[in-house]
């Protein structure tokens, strides 16, 4: 699994499951779950499209993943992606999707 | 016995079997150009669906200042050692900027510079944020009056009589229903096949794969059922990527022009070539002469540098941006670590797919295809999805102003009936030992061990591909057995067989290309260099559960219509 939600977050709107490309996510009593765990591509759609922050995105441990997360907040066209390390340490980076990429 | 599927159905102009990004931009063409009924049917959401879920990075195939459409043909060409269909090619090249531009009316944020132009990224690329990309294209055919959308329907048979198109049939995987679509053109867009071969992560992590574990061969293997005939399956797609998150290298490649290295600092690109094939294949053979791990050299670009990679992975692949943060060492640090994928099966890459027309049409009357499931036109990349797209629409279009009513054959009916009585079978059935995801490794394991997959190091030679062939087959009769408790596992239940049927017939193409012609790509231990006996096209139908094949003479011209061929 590259997701956990945080189900007191969920305000189980059911968006996540709409846009999951694999359509992975179910509605348990309100709240989303993620049913196919190790099905997950880790596209991140399900991430960008939760206004609630309840979805946070890691990587496995089989692939390096050490335990820091990252979720993705927005203002405008501005989509912060906010990541926090296990030691609680925290980077933001902002990415204007009116700004084309450099390379 | 459960209660049976509620059964839907409706009567269209137009079918579009998967919603990514060929099968939006070809419906986008048919609503801007026609008052015709089209239907999308997608398995998923078309929001995110299909290959560029988390955004792509670049325009791939744009023809740049000073270059043409010829040039690109040329250099496609070369790459495929000739195995390509010029006039797919050619086609495609010509519309790869007025496709680009009309997304960048739909709101595609595309670099220029101070004159207005858009900025290259070498020869034949230039620099977007593609973040949104599918988004954007969705939201424009979501507008389209004249278009239906039918998310989460998946189908899995093609109504096909006398080789002449009818329908198709699918079931919901969120309601228990069927539904038996009506259709006078039906295109097929449903994407390439991953999962065929055991993954670079086969565990947690499995579907961190580069292409889209949710692209299973469907629209090759209802093809295949239907008796179209496919071209190129041979010609393998391996991608180099970045280690464990198998993100795309082309960034840190072409945007910061990253060299290949190995763990002795040695630049081994020279050495190998540099087609696409032969850089998979240098990479490969440094780490069986014990020059691995091999490397993208990014330690000599600038902090500034990091930090644009960053974003620009965000865009695309946030998992290689996380690794990044997560290990606390910068690309500037550190080279990146590079390996090869497991084989995938992909029009949009190399040349595998359905073997069409120059409009697209397959070589069953009214049946379309573009995209990754169309063959004969590697390296269409975004751009050439959205030009097959037009294309096939534009065809459809032409078709249905001059096509007569046709009365249904009876048996069409039949066939249909025939499709659901198969769901309510696997719905209905206990009697699997196994399950669908035992199957699905088995069939990993083996097309890895025996086909040429990553722990042969792409290798294999006859024998193996002959134990391939036998162990396929036994799995195809085990896969007969499994049961689905509900409309997901029925969807898994599909997937699993579209993928053994696809294997099928790849290691049919493998058997019959008696040659290595791309390293890495075919790799015959038996036949390890190129012959020219085999500058042929492969292609094959599927004739009595057997797989055929049929050489083919390569298209030099600028069309080709299909002839009745046998």
């Amino acid at each position: 699994m590259s997701i956990r939600i945080n189900s007191e977050k969920c305000v189980g709107c059911g968006k996540c499951r709409e846009v999951c490309p694999g359509t992975l996510i179910a509605l348990e009593n309100h709240k989303a779950v993620i049913k196919y765990p190790r099905n997950c591509w880790g596209c991140v759609s399900c991430v960008k499209e939760c206004a609630a922050g309840a979805i946070d995105f890691y990587l496995g441990a089989d692939i390096g993943g050490t335990g820091s997360v990252m979720n993705v907040t927005k203002s405008g066209d501005i989509l912060h992606w906010n990541i926090q390390k296990p030691d609680g340490s925290k980077i933001v980076i902002d990415v204007n999707r009116k700004n084309a990429n450099q390379y | 016995m459960r209660e049976t599927l509620q059964i839907e159905r409706i009567e269209t102009d137009v079918l579009i079997v998967g919603g990514g990004t060929a099968g939006c931009y070809a419906a986008l063409t048919l609503a801007e150009n026609s008052q015709n009924k089209v239907l999308i049917a997608e398995k998923a959401n078309i929001k995110r669906s299909g290959c560029l879920a988390a955004g792509v990075n670049a325009i791939n195939a744009y023809i740049v200042k000073g270059r043409t459409p010829e040039d690109y043909v040329d250099y496609a060409t070369k790459d495929a050692a000739g195995i390509v269909r010029r006039d797919l090619l050619l086609s495609a090249a010509r519309r790869f900027n007025q496709v680009t531009e009309h997304m960048e009316s739909l709101g595609l944020v595309i670099l220029k510079d101070e004159n207005g132009e858009y900025v290259a990224r070498g020869n034949r690329n230039i620099k977007i944020n593609g973040e949104n990309f599918k988004p954007i294209l969705a939201k424009a055919v979501t507008e389209k009056e004249n278009i239906e959308i039918l998310n989460y329907v998946n189908i899995t048979d093609l109504l096909v009589e006398g080789n002449q198109i009818y329908g198709a049939v699918g079931f919901s995987i969120v309601e228990e229903k069927a539904y038996i679509i009506r259709a006078k053109a039906v295109l097929i867009a449903t994407g390439g096949a991953a999962g065929l071969y055991r993954p670079n992560n086969p565990g947690f992590s499995r579907h961190k794969m580069w292409y889209p574990p949710f692209n299973t061969g469907a629209g090759y293997a209802m093809g295949l059922r239907a008796g179209a005939e496919m071209t190129s399956f041979e010609m393998r797609f391996i991608a180099l990527r970045c280690k464990d998150t198998i993100a795309p290298t082309g960034t840190i490649a072409q945007g910061v022009r990253a060299k290949q290295v190995n763990s002795r600092g040695f630049v081994y690109e020279d050495k190998y070539g540099l087609t696409t094939s032969e850089r998979v294949y240098g990479t490969v053979k440094e780490n069986q002469l014990g020059n691995g791990p091999c490397y993208l050299r990014t330690s000599v670009i600038t902090k500034e540098q990091d930090q644009q990679l960053l974003k620009a992975y965000l865009n695309m692949a946030p998992s290689q941006t996380l690794k990044w943060l997560e290990s606390g060492k910068m690309p500037s640090e550190q080279d990146v670590e590079i390996q090869g994928t497991e084989p995938y099966i992909v029009g949009g890459h190399t040349a595998s797919g359905y073997w069409v027309d120059t409009h697209r049409q397959t070589t069953v009357h009214g049946l379309y295809a573009a995209g990754d499931v169309a063959g004969g036109c590697p390296q269409k990349y975004v751009t050439g999805a959205l030009a097959e797209g037009e294309i096939a629409a534009e065809s459809i279009l032409a078709q249905l102003k001059v096509q007569e009513q046709t009365q249904e054959p009876e048996k069409i009916s039949d066939q249909a009936e025939t499709i659901v009585q198969e769901y309510e079978k696997i719905r209905n059935s206990s009697q699997s030992l196994f399950s669908t995801e035992e199957l699905e490794e088995a069939m990993q394991k083996v097309m890895d061990e025996y086909a040429g997959g990553i722990s042969s190091y792409y290798q294999y030679n006859e024998k193996q591909l002959d134990l391939a062939e036998e162990k396929v087959k036994q799995l195809q009769k085990l896969s007969e057995e499994i049961g689905a408790a509900d409309m997901h596992e029925l969807l898994f239940a599909y997937e699993l067989k579209e993928r053994l049927l696809v294997c099928q017939a790849l290691i049919a193409h493998l058997k019959n290309r008696k040659e290595t012609r791309w390293h890495s790509f075919n790799e015959n231990l038996d036949y390890p260099d190129t012959d020219s006996r085999y500058f042929k096209y492969i292609n094959s139908k599927l004739e009595n559960e057997k797989i055929q094949i049929y050489f083919r003479d390569i298209v030099e011209e600028d069309t080709y219509e299909h002839t009745n061929q046998q």
